[in-house]
């Protein structure tokens, strides 16, 4: 089915994209194309039939491996935070999220 | 020198015919030269290469070389490399620069190999053109008012126009094998798990996989000699002994099964391209391969499955660029949310926009079960056509992309159109299985054309086995584009 032009604006609210009104109706002619792609899918039957989630599970009979819950790192913030938009004291800053 | 392969470089380098840093400059005066008019590369060092080189050359005097020590490799810019740029050709990381370094190029730099530069590639490697670049398109060597194929077209034009002699790629739907094809080269993407990957920018996770791309099957085998094995902080990399790709290199191919899906050579391909594969795949029968006609009834599902799958998993992975760790953050705004709304909306392209979209929509509520479900029981069914294809041969042939390369901005109004380009591509990754792409001629045109072979889980050396034997009887892989004569 294709997606009006309101459901567009909840999906830009979802994926936090926003969306202008210049752009929707070009974003949701293209994104009906690509539903009317992806629609094939909804007639196979697929009855009894487990999802495939990872491409080679049965090639790990053990089920994918977990590591140790042990502290591995050490404090790394002095090396990632020059890549920071904004950063004060060792912390990253953003808008104020509670009055 | 800038078209022998690495073979032939690692033993002129071990003669001291010549040595890194001289090989390392003659391949960066050559990307100096030739790479505005390809913008095959976005990033590139001289001043560290040389500087790798020379402590290659260094290593060599001690008596502690290994095959690719002092050989340049050429990097797709999705591999995080430390105290260098990383943009997945994207705005939203133009200026990030990776704290630490991708396993991919941990094991490169250990090997002695030297960093020739980082490579175009479409944004977030979505795409399968190299048009969606935020550092424009790249372009393709043997007729550059085409596309090079995508995503990792940058590091395929630089193979093809001799600006590199390996480089990597990778490859989720088809972005190692396509633009291999396109651009007359070779490329593999390995069995899910092989290759590490850890510092390589996620897309979609559960269908990403690095691999190699270069002139020949051999050199391919070198590279992932280097690229394989096991790595703990990839949770997917899987546990295996160390394996020595080479080793099939000489195994004859009587008695070779060539499974031919009848799906790969339907009308959905163009007749020039069917042509020139189905000679490739006559000569391996003229070798005492056997033909075996098979059916992979599924197949006609791949496109949409995956269409599916990769958005979803990429809506999910690309939630982390959020204009507050690193990458661009918006000038202005508002509130937290309106932040990260405007930080996405300048930060990503009209490609990475439409699947973190579609990726939404999918896995959102009342949708969930009838997409997202749906594709992973449909790609279950093509797995399956797969593994019982596989009982039957030990190779499976076809073309590697359905046309030669397409003019820029021929797809840039529909994206389905686009999609289309994967359409033989796409199995391979949503089975987790090995596929290599070799040049088998070309176009009335002039353009290249590949073969594609894809195998069972671990066949990496037997399918680069097939591939050496066939192009120590034939020399697409060595011809080069007129547009960049040596």
């Amino acid at each position: 089915m294709p997606l009006s032009p309101e459901q567009i604006q909840r999906l830009a609210r979802l994926a936090r994209v926003a969306v202008s009104p210049e752009e929707s109706s070009a974003v949701r002619e293209q994104l009906n194309r690509v539903l009317k792609l992806i629609d094939e899918l909804r007639a196979v039957d697929t009855t009894g039939i487990e999802p495939m989630s990872h491409p080679v599970a049965e090639l790990i009979p053990a089920g994918q491996r977990l590591r140790d819950d042990e502290v591995t790192e050490s404090d790394c913030h002095a090396e990632y935070q020059p890549v920071a938009p904004a950063v004060e004291r060792g912390l990253y800053l953003v808008p104020k999220v509670i009055e | 020198m800038l078209n022998s392969t690495l073979c032939e470089l690692s033993a002129a380098l071990e003669r001291r015919a010549i040595s890194s840093v001289e090989l390392t400059r003659l391949f960066l005066d050559r990307v100096e030269r030739l790479n505005g008019a390809l913008n095959a590369f976005i990033t590139v060092d001289a001043q560290r290469s040389l500087g790798e080189a020379h402590a290659a050359d260094q290593v060599r005097a001690a008596g502690g070389a290994g095959p690719l020590t002092g050989i340049p490799v050429a990097h797709k810019d999705i591999f995080c490399t430390r105290g260098m740029l990383t943009t997945c050709g994207s705005k939203m990381l133009a200026d990030f620069v990776s704290p630490y370094d991708a396993h991919v190029i941990e094991r490169f730099a250990s090997a002695g190999a030297v960093l020739l530069g980082k490579t175009n590639m479409d944004e977030f490697a979505m795409g399968s053109s190299s048009e969606s670049s935020f550092f424009g398109p790249v372009r393709n060597p043997w007729d550059r008012a085409r596309v090079p194929g995508g995503s990792s077209g940058g590091s395929a034009a630089a193979v093809a126009a001799r600006l590199a002699p390996a480089a990597t790629g990778t490859d989720t739907g088809g972005s190692i094998r396509q633009p291999a094809a396109f651009t007359g080269v070779c490329g593999l993407k390995p069995t899910y798990g092989v290759v590490s990957r850890y510092g390589m920018v996620a897309f979609a996770s559960s269908l990403d996989q690095g691999g190699p791309m270069a002139k020949t099957a051999q050199d391919l085998a070198l590279l992932m000699n280097v690229m394989g094995g096991h790595d703990a902080r990839d949770s997917t990399s899987l546990a295996r002994d160390a394996e020595d790709y080479t080793r099939e290199l000489q195994t004859p191919l009587a008695g070779l099964r060539i499974g031919l899906p009848r799906e790969y050579f339907g009308t959905g391909c163009a007749p020039h391209v069917l042509a020139r594969v189905r000679e490739a795949i006559a000569w391996f029968e003229s070798q005492g391969a056997k033909l075996i006609d098979l059916a992979l009834p599924n197949s006609g599902l791949a496109l949409a499955a995956y269409y599916v799958i990769a958005p979803a998993e990429a809506s999910s992975n690309l939630s982390r660029f959020d204009g507050v760790r690193y990458g661009h953050r918006a000038r202005a705004y508002g509130d937290l949310a309106d932040m990260y709304c405007r930080t996405r909306a300048e930060g990503f392209g009209a490609e990475v926009k439409r699947r973190i979209l579609i990726g939404t929509y999918v896995l959102s509520h009342g949708y969930y079960d009838a997409y997202y479900l749906q594709a992973q029981k449909v790609r279950r069914l093509i797995a399956r056509d797969l593994a019982a294809a596989f009982a039957r041969c030990d190779v499976i042939m076809g073309p590697t992309a359905p046309s030669t390369a397409f003019p820029l901005g021929a797809n840039a109004d529909d994206p389905v159109q686009m999609y289309l380009n994967d359409i033989y591509t796409i199995p391979a990754p949503l089975s987790g299985l090995p596929a290599l792409s070799i040049p088998c001629g070309f176009d009335g045109a002039g353009l290249p054309i590949g073969l594609q072979l894809t195998g069972s889980h671990f066949a990496e050396a037997r399918l680069l086995g097939a591939a050496h034997r066939y192009q120590q009887a034939t020399d697409w892989h060595l011809r080069v584009p007129a547009e960049t004569p040596l």
